[in-house]
């Protein structure tokens, strides 16, 4: 089974952490992705923009575009999408068609990622040829 | 391993939140702060064993609110209040608090902090000090360093600060929107001046410099978190991301500041490129330009450039135009004629810049373009006179210096060379 594990805390806590401590922190889990990778057991890690970056496409009737993240807390998280787009227009198109394919209620949230690492694991779970 | 780091970073990104709930509370600056300040004692002693609460600024809120009643009480001799170990522990108590935190209430303490920073009152040094004081919570010391001033001046000067806006009348009720949106300009217009006050190096270390920009981009971000659709707040916190990407290239080995064209781009930070860019993104979409977004949109093509050969000279000249009838002023129209002398050549450029003449005869870098202009034409004797008038205008060692180098080369190649640089 497959787990994603979803990363929460105060964005204004981590952006008050000193150099020191935010250097710290990313070596400590350095140490455990490595550990995970090598046991090829990690898939792709994101690190996202803040949420000050952030768009949400509101589904429904009328579709709405706001400036901000997701805020409804009757909605739970259900999945996500890495998609590449060249503007952030582009990227709404995108939503816009998955929210053709699945039309109703519910958002996508659309954060830029500041960071990917793709430790490959999809690859590894092929069945060989 | 320094294990505390988190509550370090806890009580500084709850304090904006807190300090604004407690100065709504006790309307009095110095009451909020020892306030505060009790609190965050509180929560060094009890949060490394009790761990931290779940909403860290009501914690504070309450904690810091109690002692400061206590305090009270204490001198007309009534009972205390439980002490906030039990506190910390009591949902109830987070939940009480949490109506009054949600949405607009807490969003207007944040702005009413801000926004008292900024009275009108107080000379543009004091609003960024205070600021740095009360939002930040940077020690006296710090600031003093900052500003290269003694601690015994600064403490003064922040304290002079609160005792004017002590007497001016602070609005405490709930603002309009328009007083809103007024004080939000304001606030902005703060947090810019404080981010130049670090950007610009004419003084202290760069690493006491660094932290005012890092204060000012943490204020926007708060900001822009308080306003999400608010466009000007978008550009002006991604114009500070920006221009803060640079910041490890600005510098050379001796401090002197190096020119955008000269930089070491590998030296640029990319990440906050991109979050100043998404930024832009977002902000442009809306369609209501505005002087942050389009110097934010102007920095964002500038950082888009692998090399300085590669910038969009074109998209800078229609981003300026538009600044120059948002914002006219003869330095706007100056920085244009630099994208113009890349798209139309020199003598352009310069039949652009020579009517500015009077209104920037006292500016530096009018002469030192101008000078660089001549350079390319070949008019070495006319570009040497406006070289000498921008070394003496110069405000810096490193400004100065800059001219010198092109002085320099004129002496060289003292033979009009190639108009065109490479």
């Amino acid at each position: 089974m497959l787990y994603a594990i979803l990363c929460y805390n105060s964005e204004d806590a981590i952006g008050s952490w000193s150099k020191d401590y935010h250097d710290e922190t990313m070596a400590r889990l350095a140490v455990v992705q490595d550990r995970l990778d090598k046991q090829g057991r990690l898939g792709p890690v994101a690190r996202l923009l803040p949420t000050t970056a952030a768009t949400t496409l509101r589904k429904g009737r009328e579709e709405m575009v706001i400036d901000g993240p997701f805020a409804e807390t009757k909605e739970q998280l259900l999945g996500f999408f890495i998609v590449d787009c060249a503007s952030l227009d582009a990227a709404i198109e995108t939503a816009k068609d998955l929210a053709k394919a699945n039309p109703g209620t519910g958002s996508y949230e659309i954060r830029p990622v500041a960071e990917l690492h793709d430790y490959h694991l999809a690859e590894q779970r092929k069945p060989a040829a | 391993m320094n294990d505390l780091g988190w509550i370090d970073a806890a009580l500084a990104s709850a304090r904006p939140q807190a300090m604004g709930a407690l100065l709504r509370y006790f309307r009095d600056l110095d009451t909020a702060e020892e306030a505060f300040q009790e609190a965050c004692l509180r929560a060094l002693r009890t949060w490394p064993q009790n761990g931290p609460p779940r909403d860290a600024a009501a914690w504070l809120i309450l904690v810091g609110r109690n002692a400061a009643m206590d305090d009270v009480r204490r001198r007309v001799k009534q009972v205390a209040l439980p002490d906030e170990t039990a506190i910390s522990n009591l949902d109830d108590a987070e939940s009480e608090l949490a109506e009054r935190l949600d949405g607009a209430h807490y969003r207007d303490d944040i702005l009413r902090l801000l926004f008292i920073c900024c009275h009108p009152e107080l000379p543009a040094t004091q609003q960024i000090a205070l600021a740095l004081r009360i939002v930040c919570g940077l020690s006296v010391k710090q600031i003093a360093r900052a500003f290269l001033v003694g601690e015994a001046a600064m403490e003064q000067r922040i304290t002079r600060a609160k005792a004017r806006i002590a007497k001016a009348e602070v609005p405490f009720e709930a603002p309009g929107p328009a007083e809103r949106a007024e004080r939000v300009a304001a606030v902005a217009a703060m947090i810019y001046l404080l981010f130049n006050e670090g950007y610009s190096a004419s003084g202290g270390t760069v690493h006491v410099r660094v932290q005012l920009c890092e204060e000012a981009i943490r204020l926007a971000r708060l900001l822009l978190r308080l306003f999400p659709a608010e466009t000007e707040i978008m550009g002006l916190t991604a114009l500070l991301l920006l221009q803060h990407a640079r910041a490890g290239a600005r510098l050379d080995a001796e401090n002197n500041i190096v020119l955008l064209e000269d930089q070491d781009r590998r030296l640029w930070n990319r990440e906050l490129i991109a979050e100043g860019s998404a930024l832009v993104d977002k902000a442009l979409r809306h369609q209501q330009a505005g002087p942050y977004q389009v110097q934010a949109a102007i920095a964002a093509v500038h950082a888009q450039a692998a090399a300085p050969e590669d910038t969009d000279w074109a998209e800078i000249d229609r981003l300026y135009e538009i600044l120059e009838a948002l914002q006219p002023s003869p330095v706007v129209t100056l920085n244009r004629a630099v994208a113009i002398a890349k798209l139309q050549g020199p003598a352009q450029a310069l039949s652009m810049i020579e009517p500015l003449a009077a209104r920037l005869g006292g500016y530096f870098h009018f002469f030192g373009l101008k000078g660089a202009l001549l350079m390319q034409l070949g008019r070495a004797e006319e570009a040497r006179a406006a070289f000498d008038r921008a070394i003496a205008l110069a405000d810096s060692a490193a400004e100065a210096a800059h001219i010198r180098l092109h002085l320099d080369r004129l002496a060289k190649d003292s033979a009009p060379r190639d108009s065109t640089r490479a």
